[in-house]
């Protein structure tokens, strides 16, 4: 699908070091297509004002168009608009929970979180655990970068009372079964927060089926701008949640001596939200919805079933992950530092990510400092495996002195 | 345009063989530096003589730009007085490794003259206390 496809993506055309851009970065973040940038211009063109304050046109119009993107987002993951709070990315979305579901829990209870979580779904919980007497629990994964079901089960006790992991290891592609997870956590009683994060981008979500507690995702690593995310919250918990951020939007009456929330979803939604932003994203779901969510995953599937057996024939590389879940690879290659790779691949066109991808925990799990990470989406295809391959081979070449 | 632009020659010849490795005994600076978005870490270890640099060695384990600024700088170390090492700036690293990085790059190359800097500081401060 993928020649007419790039076609929608600008930036697609660009010489990177004269080179064609075979962009590989795409866990970090996606490109946008047309249809997205123009939305953005768009309303900043001809619908531009703040919005739910005014009574003017303008002003109704940008309401309309804000909410009726809150609209789509829920039908997209199956929710309930007034389910569905706009943040600023999943690291707000997380940050959210930490800060306002946190504190209900009484002293002593238990959060546990896994190794393979990037550190949006790992510092919060640290940090507030601290702050509030809470004990932070840390289940492990497997050799293969699979989260330890077993050990989980062991790890969620009676006075467990969250458990937080990630939809999809952003490090190792590795799909968690959340359904399992979420079962884990109901027997103990306690609510499950889900970095969705790697996940929206490719997987059908729909939060009935799924029933997580919480979940949170970002726009812009699904064709969306960047400053937009989503919290989805179950609406008895948002309703008992002190809000995190307070500020206009956000309040039904402010009193000298106190003041009350407004009704969700904007009771977590203080200050000017990125609006432009909300309409980019719309425009990305309706890009998405075009392409359809099977196509998607099927797309997704191929790459990274040919990428696992492409890098599993070159010589010297040491890839992570069980490689049978989406198309985010993770690898040293000999002992070349992972910068040098990527500084390297970079000079061929080729952008890929070195380090340790806000992953530390993980890192320290596989005993490394870090790794070199290739992540793929709906414009790459085989060609770009291809190209990948090659480049990593020549670079273990020039680095090892052949 | 090419790989060569960034990995020169120079580069990748103190990348293979580095010089001045090691670390050394009865060090007047011993100071660790440590890149925490990557990991790289680097050990300096100076011996001075009326405070000029009389030897020098480091250790650690970076990425070919890191590892080299530090073989070559080090190498550019020796027989210097500390008050003319003070006032190595990053572009005299760049320019000695003929390279121009991005701002992804830049704490690569300034690894080594960090150590020396933070280095130099601590070994002061001990003197002025002593």
């Amino acid at each position: 699908m993928n020649k007419q496809l790039q076609k929608d993506f600008p930036i697609l055309q660009r010489k990177i070091h004269g080179r064609r851009l075979v962009y590989l970065d795409n866990a970090a973040t996606t490109h946008k297509p047309r249809s997205v940038l123009k939305a953005m211009q768009e309303f900043y063109t001809h619908s531009n004002a703040n919005i739910h304050r005014g009574v003017h046109a303008l002003a109704e119009e940008a309401t309309q168009q804000y909410e009726s993107a809150r609209e789509h987002v829920a039908q997209f993951i199956h929710a309930d608009p007034q389910e569905v709070v706009f943040t600023s990315g999943t690291t707000h979305s997380m940050n959210l929970v930490a800060y306002s579901a946190l504190p209900l829990l009484p002293k002593g209870s238990e959060v546990v979180v896994t190794e393979m979580e990037h550190h949006s779904n790992f510092v919060p919980w640290q940090t507030l655990c601290k702050q509030l007497g809470l004990t932070f629990k840390i289940a492990r994964v497997h050799d293969d970068g699979m989260l330890d079901m077993e050990y989980l089960g062991k790890m969620i006790t009676k006075k467990t009372r969250l458990v937080a992991v990630a939809h999809v290891s952003n490090v190792t592609g590795v799909i968690n079964d959340i359904p399992a997870i979420r079962t884990l956590a109901m027997k103990a009683g306690a609510w499950l927060a889900v970095d969705g994060a790697q996940a929206a981008p490719h997987l059908h979500l729909d939060m009935q089926r799924m029933g997580a507690d919480f979940y949170g995702f970002s726009g812009h690593k699904m064709l969306g701008p960047t400053g937009i995310g989503v919290l989805h919250g179950r609406k008895e918990l948002l309703e008992k949640m002190q809000p995190f951020h307070m500020g206009g939007g956000m309040i039904k009456t402010v009193q000298k001596e106190k003041s009350t929330w407004n009704e969700l979803p904007w009771k977590f939604e203080a200050g000017t939200p990125n609006i432009a932003g909300v309409i980019g994203l719309n425009a990305a779901l309706e890009y998405l919805e075009k392409i359809g969510s099977a196509e998607l995953h099927a797309h997704g599937q191929h790459l990274s079933k040919i990428t696992a057996n492409r890098l599993a024939a070159i010589k010297g590389i040491t890839v992570y992950g069980s490689g049978k879940g989406l198309p985010v690879f993770s690898f040293n290659v000999s002992d070349i530092h992972t910068h040098d790779v990527a500084s390297y691949l970079d000079q061929l066109g080729i952008a890929v990510r070195g380090g340790n991808h806000c992953a530390a925990p993980l890192m320290q799990r596989f005993n490394i400092n870090g790794t070199v990470r290739a992540s793929f989406y709906i414009y790459n295809d085989e060609k770009d495996v291809e190209y990948l391959a090659e480049g990593i081979e020549k670079a273990r070449d020039f680095f090892n002195g052949r | 345009m090419g790989v060569e632009e960034l990995y020169k020659q120079q580069i990748m010849q103190h990348y293979r063989h580095p010089l001045n490795q090691g670390i050394l005994d009865n060090a007047d600076i011993d100071f660790y530096e440590v890149n925490p978005l990557c990991g790289d870490e680097i050990r300096l270890t100076m011996q001075l003589q009326d405070d000029v640099v009389k030897d020098v060695r480091f250790s650690g384990k970076g990425c070919a730009i890191s590892l080299s600024a530090a073989s070559l700088m080090t190498e550019n170390f020796k027989g210097k007085s500390l008050d003319k090492l003070k006032q190595l700036k990053q572009e005299d690293v760049l320019n000695a490794l003929g390279i121009h990085v991005g701002p992804g790059r830049i704490k690569c190359v300034t690894l080594i003259l960090k150590a020396l800097q933070r280095g130099i500081y601590l070994h002061e401060r001990k003197a002025e206390h002593a």
